[in-house]
């Protein structure tokens, strides 16, 4: 047993925060998605890792990197299909009620449509007429609201996407704790250089202990998802489900609760379209809802455990 | 990242379970808890038991009769034996846990050999004399001196919270030895034979009307010079390298009991809001069992658990809170009978966020050595 990462984890970590320092500028993402950006991280091998031999661990690592510098798109979707269906996938859970809200809908040349009895792939021009909604809550997530999406052509079997709900959930939760984890240094950086009462705000032990709940929860949340694609790469070790559960739970908890800490740091700047903090919280909320949220997540390890 | 134990580690679990196995029903029946005669003889026998089957001292050098174990074993070791709930450390904690490392460290080649052996073998029971009435969690505030008077030291002041105070036969004592001194560098670690004239020991009934901590006094108490640990003065510094012994193993036992207590809940939890947060801080517990075996590794290849080291204790007391708090409200008026065993406990882990460092003083330490923020301004008289 040795849980800390490897060399080659440390040096994957490395390599991605520095393509991302170098190719995902902040103000790159504030443009949004688009196909450049799929194409580049298609290149770097992130879509491709496990084809490469790379295992879950060495993805969910990919992905808080991501998380970290808050890249837009459909991503874990890329690596999910990976091999399976081509170009620009975006995906989501088939909605019980009919009204689908699907991101991305002008960025990708597929969508993937997932429920219990397997996956079926639907063309975008499906719903080229669907409406867009002007004003989303991150504008970097663009939506498309489609009443009733088609039955598509399927792609995989119930089993597959059992996989994907469980690969999914890890590397969603994997870029939550990038998002934890850079609030937290980004609210620890502004309440050094931000100055009240002649001294830094973050001497004061309101703003400290706010900071310091905060790393902890980053940092629990990045060991459960560590823990989660451990798991997932083998099972033996432990319960899958219970320790992916885990992981989106605490991850997506971290990643709200540390960008809404970093939001209150920053104070009346936080509340400004010009610092970043939004985007991390807005996509923090967004991120809770696939998956499996924080709460549904609870529930489901609750399910698991003696019952009178 | 691997989760795997190793065959070795392995091989090592299951002979312990073989030993646990065929050693707990032999165990005489577990004293009253307020029953300290009966206490401290039921836990040195554990702790004997433990010696002569080589489970002592998991972390001590083999010099000093320890095992020596690689910090997975460490981390087997108490996992498996709070799963067979063998009998807690009890009065062995300060000498096995904190004086013990601190001897080993520290110590002269006499107070080595007079001393280790015995606190193995379960033969000599220790207590801490470290917080005073003032001096909390500002305990290089303390205000207790020893003076230096021909071959002693005679101290004068009082402590508080010593652990197993009317129990120890040895205490460990930080005091004063230089007044003019800056409050860390005028204090020396001194092993204190608790029978000296002069010692007076009170018992401290808690909240859950134990009394497993005393308040001691100290009027003119002789201590022959050679008791002292380290060089006069340095005993900050002595006071804090025992931390590196735990190897990241510090709340194993205690985490491997929460777990079990939270999954024996379950089935007393109907409300869906509270299986909801029972869900919740169980899966809180799993990513800090998953947070021990990294400190657990890393200080295996580095001797360091670094972050996850700090956080560890805060978020472990505060996720304990939590499901001792869902439990009372799960008792409802069930929780009028402290016999119940959540009851006692909710009771018990009261201390979990105050002992040993408060939550406050955790996240003060984790902001200013994890995030580097300033120190908050001292306090000036208006």
């Amino acid at each position: 047993m040795n849980f800390d990462l490897t060399d080659d984890q440390e040096a994957l970590r490395d390599g991605i925060r520095a393509v991302c320092e170098g190719r995902f500028t902040i103000e790159r993402v504030r443009g949004g998605f688009d196909r450049s950006m799929w194409d580049e991280l298609a290149e770097t091998g992130v879509f491709s890792l496990l084809a490469d031999g790379f295992g879950w661990a060495d993805a969910a690592i990919a992905f808080e990197e991501l998380g970290r510098a808050v890249v837009p798109g459909p991503l874990v979707w890329g690596v999910l299909t990976h091999g399976v269906v081509d170009g620009v996938v975006g995906g989501l859970e088939r909605p019980a009620d009919g009204l689908a809200l699907v991101e991305h809908p002008d960025a990708i040349d597929v969508l993937v449509v997932i429920d219990d009895g397997g996956a079926a792939r639907v063309d975008p021009s499906s719903f080229a007429d669907a409406e867009r909604l002007d004003w989303p809550l991150d504008f970097l997530t663009p939506v498309a609201r489609v009443a009733a999406l088609p039955a598509g052509e399927p792609v995989a079997d119930a089993a597959t996407v059992a996989e994907w709900r469980r690969q999914g959930a890890v590397l969603t939760a994997a870029f939550q704790a990038g998002i934890a984890a850079r609030s937290v240094e980004m609210a620890t950086e502004y309440s050094l250089a931000r100055k009240q009462f002649d001294r830094p705000i973050g001497s004061f032990q309101a703003v400290k202990h706010m900071l310091a709940d905060a790393v902890v929860r980053a940092e629990v949340a990045r060991t459960a998802v560590h823990a989660a694609a451990v798991t997932l790469d083998d099972p033996d070790v432990g319960d899958v489900d219970r320790a992916i559960a885990g992981a989106k739970l605490l991850a997506g908890e971290a990643a709200l609760k540390n960008a809404k800490t970093s939001l209150q740091v920053h104070g009346g700047m936080g509340f400004t379209w010009e610092v970043d903090v939004h985007l991390y919280l807005k996509r923090a909320w967004a991120l809770d809802t696939v998956f499996g949220s924080a709460a549904a997540h609870a529930d489901d390890i609750a399910a698991g455990l003696p019952v009178a | 990242m691997d989760l795997r134990y190793s065959e070795s580690d392995e091989a090592f679990r299951a002979e312990l379970r073989a030993w646990l196995a065929a050693t707990l029903p032999q165990l005489p029946a577990e004293p009253a808890r307020e029953d300290w005669p009966a206490r401290v003889v039921y836990d040195t026998d554990w702790q004997k038991r433990l010696f002569e089957a080589g489970y002592a001292g998991m972390s001590w050098p083999k010099e000093y009769g320890g095992r020596d174990a690689p910090p997975s074993e460490q981390l087997i070791f108490l996992e498996e034996c709070s799963i067979a709930k063998a009998p807690y450390v009890g009065v062995n904690f300060v000498g096995t846990l904190h004086a013990g490392p601190t001897l080993i460290a520290e110590g002269t080649h006499e107070q080595k050999e007079r001393h280790l052996p015995k606190i193995l073998r379960g033969e000599e029971v220790w207590c801490q004399c470290f917080s005073e009435p003032d001096a909390g969690s500002d305990l290089a505030g303390l205000q207790t001196r020893a003076i230096r008077d021909g071959d002693d030291y005679v101290v004068n002041g009082r402590k508080i919270w010593c652990s197993f105070g009317h129990v120890g036969e040895y205490g460990e004592l930080i005091a004063r030895t230089d007044p003019d001194a800056a409050k860390h560098r005028g204090i020396s670690w001194f092993i204190l034979p608790m029978d000296l004239p002069g010692i007076e020991i009170r018992p401290i009934t808690t909240v859950l009307g134990s009394s497993e901590f005393c308040e001691v006094f100290f009027d003119d108490v002789r201590v022959p010079a050679e008791q002292i640990v380290g060089a006069e003065n340095d005993g900050w510094r002595v006071t804090n390298v025992t931390f590196s012994f735990e190897r990241g193993t510090a709340f194993v036992g205690e985490m491997v009991d929460a777990m079990r207590l939270a999954e024996e809940l379950s089935p007393y939890v109907q409300d869906p809001a509270e299986r909801r947060e029972l869900g919740h801080v169980i899966a809180e517990f799993d990513a800090l069992w998953a947070l021990t075996k990294r400190n657990v590794s890393r200080a295996a290849t580095s001797g360091d658990t670094g972050l996850g080291g700090l956080i560890m204790k805060l978020a472990y007391s505060e996720a304990r809170d939590r499901l001792c708090e869902l439990s009372m409200r799960v008792l409802g008026r069930g929780a009028f009978d402290v016999h119940n065993f959540y009851v006692e406990e909710r009771l018990r882990t009261l201390s979990l966020t105050i002992a040993a460092g408060t939550s406050q003083i955790q996240r003060n330490i984790i902001g200013e050595r994890v995030l580097g923020l300033p120190r908050e301004r001292q306090w000036e008289p208006a």
